[in-house]
């Protein structure tokens, strides 16, 4: 579904990744994850499209297509979901609306029929269970007084409305308390199917305790220096991210 | 907020600066599209000679076969209006007017009275077609009347029968001057008087047409009034007048909205509406403005100075003007409400948008005379291109103006860096009870917002759509639904995509 061939990319002239190289496969589950600064969030914004981001060399493939070739909402519209790390407020525009104009322009794209505010409605009241939303949040704008955690409630919300194919969960668990985290891990759960794909970039090892990974790779100064299975979150839990840098000579 | 911290609310003078190359490029691919209503529609014309002295001024009293009243009313504005000076102190730039090089009356010919709309010149139906406000349709399906303004004068004026059997006067101004002289006697100038200012005493002399309407005492108006007005003629000033008149209880919502054809030269709108609220009556005015904007080169366009202003006679009378500003390349206007009765009630809800080399001057002015009088400002101003967008307010509070009430926000929307938002707002309390509360807050459309809905795959030209709109939604929410509708595409149109 995804493969990253040797992507640079910089930002303000600042090298952040150095040489990324990952594959992941339609059913998979990967984790990225690194201390910070290591470029998690860069590789997340270079996939999602965004502009600030230079890139330097490399290419990324998504289902065989040229994705930095695509703006950021072709890429949206092919199923590329991006949980946002700091989900951005939309005053005066309701959350329903938002969503909608969201959902009827990736339905069109896949050439099927837009929903109505009906068919919408029946849609979204299903799917908001699945990460326990209050209703009310749809009539409320896009993120606007939302807690940090009805913040990333509401991007599993989108998810599970626009069901994307490959979504990158950037530092989702961030400010997440314990049942907030479990909430999330388990609308992501529930989404998990063999024809999408999942990103999880993190910090921390214990987002992993509720979506455990296939594969887990760590990122050190723009570079993927270990790669391996849910193990290997447990031992950088244990050990802290030094052993890695040390192991592979990078200066901490 | 206290009195003394009124006294020294903060003039923001804000320009932002931010945004990449590329940001910048996609800025100027899509705030270049073109006025989609350019255009001229090919009607004989009668005119007057160029140029402004008082022959001019009898010759539009005697095309228009006006009582003595009216020519002398006319001369005396003229008169002093030559003893004025034009006023600078907007914020705002243009080339000097050379008000002896216009057009000061123009009429399509009459090819016979017309008694329905059928009969209407079928070019003209095309322009309002163009328009996409074709008259037939409107009558059809949204049961509006329609007075419909080319020009400088009435052609079709609809839904009068059933107006009429409530005791409803809806017509053109000239007709009003033939029909119902005693009226116009009595109302006209009394709340903008034409030493007002220098606008509105040029109106007051050479105003050619424009609307009247008369509500009677204790009558609600079934249904929203409706003008469009349209300036065709090349080098023609338009110099509308307006009056409204809602007696004892009575009530009337009210829409004006206009577009104007493509040209080269700048055009002069100088209209002046007047609102008299009696006793307990309510007037709702509503305006979407669309004039042409000049194009992306800052040529052409049309100047729009505007005297707006109602009076709240009587006790527990309510004025509320809601307007929409996108066109014009310079706007100056303050629609205002002298809140006189005791518990009267005045309202302003704008949206003022400016793209290219756009300028705005706008605001309001609430006079607070009457006891228990309340008003309320929401003002949204957007800039994007190289436009300039000022607020400019003044809420005064008379000396016998006990627990008056005033809140005002006002909030500047910025999308590209070379635009400025600016405001200005101005306090002027005489009573110690006067409770004043003002909000203000400048914000730009960021690239954050653009991008995460460009992340959920929706364009960055839909993007600013959705972004703008909620923005507005405080002041569209006050507008009659199908005028709603229209704001919202027209921000569209004259956004088509600005990106910050």
């Amino acid at each position: 579904m995804l493969e990253i061939k040797n992507l640079e990319a910089s930002i303000e002239g600042n090298k952040i990744l150095r040489g990324i190289d990952l594959k992941v496969n339609a059913g998979e589950v990967h984790a990225i994850m690194g201390p910070n600064g290591s470029g998690k969030s860069t590789l997340a914004n270079v996939l999602a499209g965004r502009e600030e981001y230079e890139i330097d060399g490399g290419e990324v493939l998504y289902n065989g297509d040229d994705l930095l070739d695509m703006s950021p909402e072709d890429r949206a519209r092919a199923g590329v979901f991006m949980a946002f790390q700091y989900p951005v407020e939309i005053p005066g525009v309701t959350n329903a609306h938002f969503l909608k104009t969201a959902l009827n322009e990736i339905r069109e794209a896949r050439g099927e029929e837009k929903l109505d505010a009906v068919e919408f409605l029946a849609l979204v009241k299903e799917r908001m269970k699945l990460v326990e939303l209050d209703q009310k949040l749809l009539n409320r704008s896009v993120n606007e007084g939302f807690s940090g955690g009805e913040k990333k409630r509401n991007e599993i919300f989108q998810m599970a409305v626009l069901e994307p194919k490959l979504t990158i969960m950037d530092e989702t668990d961030s400010g997440l308390d314990i049942d907030a985290l479990r909430i999330v891990s388990n609308g992501v759960n529930k989404l998990k199917n063999p024809n999408s794909a999942t990103l999880v970039i993190t910090h921390y090892q214990r987002l992993l305790n509720y979506i455990v990974p296939d594969f887990v790779h760590v990122l050190v100064n723009g570079r993927i220096v270990e790669s391996g299975g849910k193990e290997l979150a447990l031992k950088l839990e244990e050990h802290g991210y030094d052993w890695v840098k040390e192991a592979n000579n990078v200066a901490a | 907020m206290s009195d003394a911290a009124m006294k020294e609310l903060p003039k923001s003078d804000y320009d932002d600066k931010f945004g990449s190359q590329e940001q910048q490029e996609t800025i100027e691919r899509i705030t270049k599209s073109e006025y989609k209503w350019g255009w001229t529609t090919d009607i004989e014309m009668e005119t007057a000679p160029k140029g402004l002295n008082e022959e001019i001024i009898h010759f539009i009293s005697q095309k228009k076969n006006e009582p003595a009243f009216m020519l002398e009313w006319r001369l005396k504005a003229f008169r002093h209006w030559q003893k004025m000076e034009e006023p600078r102190w907007p914020n705002v730039q243009y080339n000097n007017i050379d008000y002896q090089n216009a057009y000061y009356y123009a009429a399509p010919k009459k090819q016979k009275q017309l008694k329905s709309l059928d009969e209407v010149d079928p070019k003209l139906r095309e322009t309002f077609d163009k328009l996409g406000i074709s008259i037939t349709e409107q009558k059809r399906l949204t049961g509006v009347a329609v007075d419909a303004v080319m020009d400088s004068v009435s052609v079709a004026t609809t839904f009068k029968a059933e107006l009429a059997k409530h005791g409803i006067i809806f017509c053109s101004f000239s007709e009003a001057v033939q029909n119902h002289p005693e009226l116009v006697k009595k109302y006209i100038g009394s709340v903008v008087p034409y030493t007002d200012n220098f606008y509105a005493a040029l109106n007051s002399a050479v105003f050619s047409d424009g609307s009247f309407c008369y509500i009677p005492k204790g009558v609600r108006c079934p249904m929203e009034l409706s003008t469009y007005f349209r300036i065709n003629a090349a080098n023609t000033g338009q110099f509308e007048r307006t009056l409204i008149v809602a007696e004892e209880g009575a009530y009337v919502s009210y829409l004006e909205g206009c577009t104007a054809p493509m040209r080269d030269e700048n055009q002069l709108h100088a209209a002046v509406v007047e609102i008299v609220a009696h006793k307990g009556a309510e007037v709702k005015y509503s305006t979407v403005q669309n004039w042409y904007p000049g194009d992306a080169e800052g040529k052409g366009g049309i100047y729009n100075f505007v005297t707006k202003r109602g009076i709240c006679l009587d006790d527990n009378a309510k004025i509320s003007w809601t307007q929409v500003e996108t066109g014009s390349a310079v706007t100056w206007k303050y629609p205002s409400v002298i809140l006189k009765g005791d518990n009267t009630v005045g309202e302003f809800y704008s949206v003022a948008l400016t793209n290219n080399f756009q300028q705005a001057d706008t605001g309001t002015k609430m006079i607070h005379l009457g006891k228990n009088t309340r008003s309320t400002i929401i003002s949204k101003g957007i800039s994007a291109g190289k436009s300039q967008n000022s607020y400019r307010g003044l809420v005064r509070v008379g000396k016998n103006a006990e627990n008056a009430r005033n809140f005002s926000q006002c909030d500047s929307l910025l999308i590209g860096d070379r635009c400025g938002a600016h405001t200005f707002p101005y306090l002027e309390v005489h009573n110690k009870s006067a409770k004043i509360e003002h909000e203000a807050t400048t914000s730009k459309v960021g690239e954050d917002q653009i991008f995460y809905c460009n992340q959920r795959g929706i364009s960055t030209e839909d993007a600013i759509g959705i972004i703008v709109n909620g923005y507005c939604k405080e002041v569209f929410k006050e507008l009659p639904m199908e005028f709603a509708v229209e704001a919202q595409k027209l921000l569209a149109i004259s956004l088509e995509g600005s990106v910050g």
